[in-house]
């Protein structure tokens, strides 16, 4: 698989695939996509990047080890659905705030939040297990 | 003394568990002189209930608590009359000088911490047990305490033969617990109350139900195994694999006369019947003679000791069958007696073991002047449990015979029985403490002196009390024997018996005992030797039977196991597919639901029909794919033609994710693949593939017609407009797929997503599974070994 086409093009290929994974996740609320297909199609990114060039660099790349940013997506999304207890309203309702930056009114949400949590415990958990998997017995 | 304030005696109750906490950190403080400070606790509990006494005694029912789960009607309730409160002052009393000889027995030892924790833990839990007032409770601490004894016995852990008396007892006892649940709950049933208090009054009505017997089993399930009533005796003696400490307090004093306390207090509820007045003396008769005669059998100290003590609880669950007022107040007495002088003996053995360092008693003589404290402690305990004057023992022997004494074959029996068991306890007593003492000095492995005051303080304390209990007699009946013997049959009793003989046919009975102790004493080795011939010939025992119990148990799980979990992946999957086929077409077989065949439209465009094409196509290549990667990209184009029909539906959410999915599953797949060295092509043979075809073929049709049918069913839009119209309003956005996962349905997601991470972990740690030892790898799928050999 790891062709010199291949290789030269898979870190440019994976860059695209995670920034247009986080355009979907983004989007989600108001058109087709969201955290679970956002995550879906980083993990691929990773996925491809792994096959490509070796597991070792995808490693490298995303710092963090993939379980970690699984389980930090599940603690960011129990935490938004935290949140709204100190509104005093039920567990998991939505808060909306809508700050203006440089003139743009930005919608932000618990609900937001909560979809990022989803996306990264995809993209952790899916990374892992196809990581594990191109790992070759390094012993 | 505030007796009545509730909280004081709630606190106290929890006492022990919290002392428990800190008793490690203590002793790392101050060492084995942590005892001090610790028997305080006991000392708390035993003043705080002596305040009762007053009350008691004028045969007033204390009871107090609060409601602990009130939708259940389920309370955290005491309930402190003679009974209780007697049980609660041994527990405690002896409790103090236990904690005091733990100090002493195991100075120096590394878990000394550990083991007054165990031991408070205990102390509350049988507190626990003999004061409460609701089912509940009784049950939890019941448990707590066949769970904290589990921990003593098995305290020494790194012996194989103190773990093997652990899990004994904890089987045996647990296993009762669960026994005494289910009759807890038929009583319940039958009356409608879960209180004791309550209980004691409608003792007619359960008497009368249909379930009574049922009840009165189940009971006795529970109270003969913690008592160790015979055949289920055998746990007991081997519970002597325990420090001494935990012998002395545990299989002497208090967890083993649970169970006859549970009989003393449902007495009332469940006595006075031809079942009850028979299956207790029977058994209880049959326990005595049996222990006994083991006990004569034994060279060991402790477990001479323990043997009569299963005898001694056989005698009381048989006096306590009797039911009759003296034979209640014989066992009260007798009760009393025992958990002082076998207290003592107990904490002599071990005091003797400490300091000669052996407990054979064919290897101990002539200590009587290295260890006068320890002699006088030890004949004193002797004298009254051979029932002789002036201690305890013997109130309780007269009343015993008293009791007993009538001319019919039925009551003869009895008597016999009595006689030769209460005999041979005789001989065991001064066996015990007469043996290691006189005659020649015989060399111990350890140079033998008097051990510190930490030790000698419980058996000294304990035989003094048996001797003031029984000089001071008309205050003992009045504040312990006469309220406990009371609570015990029901209604006001007095007893009376002094120190003063009376010449009668207890006393004659008396004499006959002691003359036939001292026969068999004077010709004790014959008798052991005889004994174990007998034993030997015999050579089977209920300890025996335990372990093929549970080695055939353990049999049949493997048996069971190797049928459930051949251990093959391709039997799983068969197995579960065919259940998966079954579970599809049984309701719509029964019922006979099948759903209309749908019609072919007519206006199917073109780029429509093309990638139905596609995905058939796809999936002729699965089957026809000479290798398997192949078949795992063609099974791919199926999925994305799928995708691209869910597209062309008007369902792009589904599509995106099913393209995801797709792609996915053919990179882990194919990764998979390489990861397990499976070889390029498949193995099956013709019949295994055309099971697995003819299974897989079951499923696919059955999900068909499945579909089919739910999307005939007439269909109720309520929900999907109500997210549609409310999609935009409540959540702000236009997505509903989104809005549903992520805002109206997001706790469901949040455990979604939980369930993805745990399953990735999993995965994971699957993945990581490296060969192990034996250089079989743990993830291999191919056990015949069939792949090996290409």
């Amino acid at each position: 698989m790891r062709t010199v086409i291949f290789r030269s093009i898979a870190p440019y290929l994976t860059s695209l695939m995670v920034l247009f994974s986080i355009f979907v996740l983004l989007r989600g609320h108001n058109l087709p996509g969201g955290g679970f297909i956002g995550g879906l199609i980083a993990a691929s990114a990773l996925a491809i990047y792994g096959i490509a060039c070796g597991v070792a660099p995808v490693r490298r790349a995303i710092h963090f080890h993939p379980m970690a940013i699984s389980a930090f997506g599940l603690f960011l999304g129990a935490g938004a659905g935290v949140l709204s207890v100190f509104a005093s309203v039920p567990f998991m309702t939505g808060l909306w705030t809508y700050p203006t930056l440089f003139g743009v009114e930005l919608a932000l949400s618990s609900v937001l939040v909560f979809d990022i949590g989803v996306y990264l415990v995809v993209v952790g958990a899916i990374a892992s297990i196809a990581l594990a998997l191109e790992e070759r017995d390094r012993d | 003394m505030s007796a009545a304030a509730p909280g004081t005696t709630f606190t106290l109750l929890m006492l022990p568990f919290l002392a428990a906490l800190i008793a490690p950190w203590l002793t790392r403080r101050l060492g084995h002189n942590a005892a001090w400070l610790l028997a305080l606790v006991p000392l708390a509990i035993f003043v705080h209930f002596l305040g009762f006494s007053s009350e008691v005694a004028n045969g007033e029912i204390v009871t107090g608590g609060f409601a602990w789960v009130p939708s259940y009607n389920v309370s955290f309730s005491w309930l402190i009359d003679g009974l209780s409160l007697t049980f609660v002052l041994l527990i405690s009393g002896i409790g103090a000088l236990i904690m005091l000889y733990s100090g002493g027995y195991l100075k120096g030892h590394v878990q000394l911490g550990r083991f007054f924790s165990f031991m408070l833990l205990f102390m509350g839990a049988m507190l626990g047990v003999v004061v409460s007032d609701s089912f509940l409770m009784l049950f939890v601490f019941w448990e707590l305490t066949s769970i904290t004894s589990f921990l003593l016995i098995g305290f020494d852990h790194t012996r194989e033969a103190s773990r093997r008396a652990a899990i004994q007892a904890l089987v045996v006892t647990g296993g009762g617990g669960l026994a005494l649940l289910a009759g807890l709950l038929v009583i319940w049933n039958i009356t409608g109350v879960s209180q004791i208090s309550l209980l004691l009054i409608l003792g007619d009505e359960v008497r009368l139900s249909p379930f009574y017997l049922l009840a009165l089993l189940l009971v006795l399930g529970g109270a003969f195994s913690k008592s160790a009533q015979f055949p289920l005796h055998f746990w007991l003696p081997n519970a002597m694999e325990a420090p001494t400490p935990v012998s002395a307090y545990l299989h002497s004093a208090t967890m083993v006369k649970a169970g006859v306390y549970l009989l003393m207090r449902l007495n009332p509820v469940l006595g006075e019947t031809i079942w009850w007045e028979t299956i207790l003396p029977v058994f209880g008769g049959a326990t005595l003679i049996v222990g006994t005669l083991l006990a004569i059998r034994q060279t060991d100290l402790k477990l001479m000791l323990a043997y009569t003590t299963v005898s001694s609880l056989g005698l009381l669950v048989m006096l306590t069958g009797f039911g009759s007022e003296r034979a209640v107040a014989a066992a009260v007495l007798y009760l009393v007696a025992h958990s002082m002088f076998k207290g003592a003996l107990f904490m002599v053995a071990g005091l003797i073991d400490h300091e000669a360092g052996t407990r054979d008693v064919t290897k101990l003589g002539g200590l009587r002047k290295a260890m006068p404290v320890t002699f006088i402690a030890a004949m004193a305990a002797a004298i009254s449990m051979g029932g002789l004057p002036p201690f305890f023992g013997f109130l309780a022997k007269e009343e015993i015979y008293y009791a007993l004494w009538a001319t019919d074959l039925w009551s003869l029996a009895f008597v016999a029985t009595a006689v030769i068991g209460n005999g041979l306890m005789f001989v065991i007593g001064f066996a015990v403490a007469i043996k290691p003492f006189f005659g020649p000095k015989v060399e111990t492995p350890k140079h033998a002196h008097e051990g510190p005051v930490l030790l000698w303080l419980g058996p000294l304390t304990l035989a003094a009390a048996a001797f003031v209990a029984a000089v001071l007699s008309p205050y003992t009946h009045q504040l312990i024997s006469s309220p406990m013997a009371s609570a015990v049959a029901g209604d006001s009793q007095t007893v009376t018996i002094s120190l003063i003989p009376h010449l009668g046919p207890a006393l004659t009975l008396s004499l006959i005992t002691i003359v036939f102790g001292v026969i068999v004493y004077r010709m004790l080795d014959r008798a052991r030797d005889a004994m174990a011939r007998l034993l030997a010939a015999i050579g089977w025992g209920p300890d025996r039977g335990f372990d093929q119990v549970i080695s055939g148990a353990v049999r049949l799980s493997g048996a069971v196991t190797r049928v459930v979990q051949p251990g093959r992946m391709d039997f799983y999957m068969t197995v579960t597919f065919i259940m998966i086929a079954i579970a599809l077409f049984a309701p719509m077989a029964i019922y006979d639901e099948w759903p209309d065949m749908p019609t072919w439209p007519a206006d199917a465009q073109f780029h429509e029909l093309a990638v139905f094409v596609i995905a058939l196509v796809g999936l002729g290549a699965v089957i026809y794919a000479r290798d398997r990667l192949t078949a795992i990209v063609s099974l791919g184009v199926q999925g994305f033609a799928v995708a691209l029909l869910f597209m062309l539906f008007g369902a792009p959410d589904l599509s995106f994710t099913q393209f995801m999915v797709e792609t996915l599953a053919v990179v882990i797949l194919a990764l998979v693949m390489t990861r397990l060295k499976l070889t390029a092509s498949d193995h099956r043979s013709t019949q295994e593939k055309v099971l697995d075809m003819s299974v897989s073929l079951a499923c696919g049709i059955g999900f068909a017609l499945f579909l089919l049918s739910v999307t005939q069913q007439p269909f109720d839009p309520f929900i999907s407009e109500f997210f549609a119209a409310y999609s935009k309003i409540a959540a702000h956005g236009t997505n509903v797929v989104n809005v549903i996962l992520v805002d109206f349905r997001g706790t469901d997601t949040l455990g979604e997503i939980a369930v993805v991470m745990v399953t990735g972990l999993a995965v994971l740690s699957l993945i990581r599974v490296r060969t192990n030892w034996n250089g079989v790898a743990v993830a291999d799928n191919d056990p015949d070994g069939r792949e090996e050999g290409r």
